[in-house]
């Protein structure tokens, strides 16, 4: 069993730890708030002498991850780290790292994008990301945040799968907030992520490979993206056995989707990311006032995991979801139309409501969350539902 | 035509107490103003950093987008205002790392403008880390081991590269500063204003007091010729690589390097920009005959 330690730190101390522990071969990077500290301490490990990873700061974020494409062809285990504004910018190697299957792992400092500027959180910089065909995983607090990045090196790995994976934390709420975290000793780490032999490295003089050959007309580019489908789908086993074993080994508990009072709930509210702990707040207290309310944390959102929430959400009364991003024009934000797309197949049909909430980082007061439990109950108890989406606690 | 007190916002600046930042807003806002610039002949674009935040302090027509893209956003603004003054404040980290390669092109397309670069060697914003003019070997949180790479020289890139106007200058001399922003601004053709900006916050080595050590007026140069580009370039290499020594070993020079008065701009090779865009819809062509050509 592993000797864990429990620590007060910020979501970035350990996302930090956490990949320093992985021992990449190389990371490559670019400064912005709020990911930058994950870099500088990594750096600061480097310069020690603590991990010994090639680290190159680079000259933008689209740089950093072509290095890091060009490292994981090479064969070496390559993370960085982003945010925002330099997740949008690396939007084309994304899906060349995807496309190429190449197990990058990458953090996300979950924050806005412009216009107009602003650094704080919301989930618009990784929702734009969701269709580039990385698996993201999302943390709630710190110490999911230390956890996922662990797991993350597992699952890109894992050679039914081999996809880029990022690991994905909120901008200043878990990233700067110092909290209470326990982390594993490194043998137990090292031991947990093993070796990396990659696949269908460069620089491999018996078997010449070339990355990113013409897949135009009349050549594979579609069987090329079927591939893709069928990896993201087998990682979803791969997933839960990952985060079976880690819990297993670390004590804490790991599931595509988390679930609270869900037993009995007769109203649930679907969240992901940093408000999760709010909203259990919150179902809290309104549980011991005897309301049946439940909650349905999201921690994997790429796959995503649909059966799980169906089955989930099945027979209740009213659901909210609640979107820290947009989908201009859609019906509703990223995780509404999944949710609700997810629920199709189910027999009953539940109404489905979608709040907006928390973009740029605007406050999430507990009252705002309590307001969306009355509106829930409400409607369960035969008030109609709002026609369209929420914008909540918006001025 | 604004005054100096009319090119400022409600909002005060706030940049660290000391910043060199604060000696370029004096000089760009006195500078507006004695050339008597009224408010809709020009305007101002920003790039991402502490000289970005310029976009709150400045009362002007401006636009504020992302790190590194102010070349590219002001080149369209250039192309369809061609009436405008356009200038552009970026950092170093800004318009020499992020958004090199748009300052080549600029330079090689010659558009009539006047790009200011905040130059404190250092990623600001961000705190602290090494920019791509940091010194080699400089220690920063993110090159705690020290930088590796040799820093980009900007005037000499920009004289090599065929600039029409390259002047480095210091916030520290706010007096010469506005000489070079005005020579900058009025000349025909894009402007490279590379300026030392102490970042008194976190570049604790390039401060005021070591410029002021080493900073000499290329105007005192005796019979140096700013039409020379080859003298410019070995001027813009004598000096570049030595930053690191000693003040009596090595001497920035600031000032004019390069100045050529009646060069090819990118305007001057698209007659129709010869007015802004929306002049050309003052004619609206008769198109009646074209349309029944075709049926219409
Ligand atoms: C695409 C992108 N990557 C990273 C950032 C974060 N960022 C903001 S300002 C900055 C660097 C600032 O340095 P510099 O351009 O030298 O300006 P200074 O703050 O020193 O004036 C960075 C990395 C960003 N805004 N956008
Ligand atoms: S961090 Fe440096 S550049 Fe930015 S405002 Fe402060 S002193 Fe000026
Ligand atoms: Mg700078």
């Amino acid at each position: 069993m592993p000797t864990q330690k429990t620590i007060a730190a910020t979501g970035n101390t350990v996302v930090a730890e956490a990949m320093r522990q992985c021992a990449p071969d190389v990371m490559a990077a670019y400064p912005i708030t709020p990911q930058t500290t994950i870099v500088e301490e990594f750096a600061a490990f480097v310069a020690k002498g603590r991990v010994h990873t090639e680290y190159i700061t680079v000259e933008s974020e689209h740089s950093a991850m072509s290095a890091c494409v060009g490292a994981s062809a090479a064969g070496a285990r390559v993370m960085t780290a982003t945010s925002s504004q330099g997740l949008a910018l690396m939007w084309e190697e994304l899906h060349i790292a995807a496309g190429m299957r190449l197990p990058i792992v990458m953090a996300n400092a979950n924050r806005a994008l412009s216009a107009p500027i602003n650094i704080h959180c919301d989930h618009g910089d990784i929702m734009g990301a969701r269709d580039t065909g990385w698996i993201a995983l999302f943390a709630e607090t710190a110490q999911e945040a230390y956890d996922n990045t662990i797991m993350s090196v597992r699952i890109a790995e894992n050679e039914s799968v081999l996809l880029p994976v990022m690991s994905c934390l909120d901008g200043f709420i878990t990233t700067h907030s110092i909290d209470r975290v326990q982390v594993m000793d490194d043998e137990s780490v090292a031991g947990f992520v093993g070796e990396y032999t990659p696949a269908n490295a460069l620089l491999d003089l018996e078997n010449p490979v070339t990355h990113g050959s013409f897949a135009g007309l009349g050549g594979p580019y579609f069987e090329f993206k079927k591939a893709q489908r069928e990896a993201i789908e087998r990682s979803r086993k791969v997933i839960n056995d990952v985060g079976a074993e880690f819990s297993e080994l670390s004590g804490r508990p790991f599931g595509m989707i988390e679930t609270w009072g869900m037993e009995d709930a007769e109203v649930a509210i679907v969240v992901i990311g940093s408000t999760a702990g709010n909203v259990r707040h919150v179902a809290r207290g309104l549980r011991d006032a005897g309301a049946k309310v439940g909650v349905v944390k999201v921690r994997c959102f790429r796959p995503f995991p649909f059966a799980e929430i169906a089955e989930a959400l099945a027979g209740l009364k009213a659901v909210a979801v609640l979107d820290r991003a947009e989908s201009f024009g859609a019906e509703g934000g990223p995780l509404f139309l999944e949710v609700r797309s997810a629920l199709y197949d189910n027999a009953e049909r539940v109404p489905v409501i979608d709040y907006i909430y928390g973009l740029g980082g605007s406050d999430v007061k507990l009252e705002l969350i309590e307001s969306v439990y009355k509106d829930l109950s409400d409607i369960a108890a035969g008030v109609e539902a709002p026609a369209g989406l929420v914008y909540l606690g918006s001025r | 035509m604004p005054t100096v007190a009319e090119l400022e916002r409600a909002m005060k600046p706030t940049w660290c107490p000391g910043c060199g930042n604060f000696g370029m807003y004096r000089a760009l806002k006195e500078t507006i103003e004695e050339l008597g610039l009224s408010a809709e002949e020009f305007a101002m674009v920003w790039g991402i950093g502490c000289h970005g935040n310029g976009a709150d302090f400045y009362n002007v027509q401006g636009f504020h987008g992302l790190h590194g893209r102010a070349l590219p956003v002001a080149t369209g603004i250039a192309i369809t205002r061609p009436d405008l003054k356009v200038i552009v404040e970026m950092g170093d980290g800004d318009g020499y790392g992020i958004g090199g390669n748009h300052f080549i092109h600029s330079v090689r397309r010659n558009i009539d403008m006047t790009a200011i670069f905040h130059n404190n060697q250092i990623y600001g914003l961000t705190t602290g880390q090494a920019s791509p003019t940091s010194d080699q070997f400089m220690k920063t949180p993110s090159t705690p081991g020290g930088v590796v790479e040799e820093p980009v020289n900007p005037v000499g890139v920009s004289v090599a590269q065929g600039a029409t106007f390259v002047a480095r200058g210091f916030a520290g001399d706010i007096p010469h500063l506005k000489e070079l922003y005005k020579r900058a601004i009025l000349h025909e053709g894009f402007s490279v204003l590379d300026i030392y900006q102490p970042c008194v916050t976190w570049n604790k080595f390039n401060t005021f007091s070591w410029f002021r050590d080493r900073v000499y007026k290329i105007e005192d140069l005796p019979d140096y010729d700013p039409t020379d580009r080859t003298k410019a370039f070995d001027l813009s290499m004598s000096t570049f690589h030595e930053l690191t020594c000693a003040p009596d070993e090595c001497k920035i020079p600031i000032g004019v390097f390069f100045e050529e008065p009646d060069s090819f701009t990118y305007q001057d090779g698209l007659p129709q920009l010869d007015r802004p865009m929306w002049k050309h819809a003052e004619k609206p062509r008769n198109i009646s005959a074209t349309m029944a050509k075709y049926g219409g």
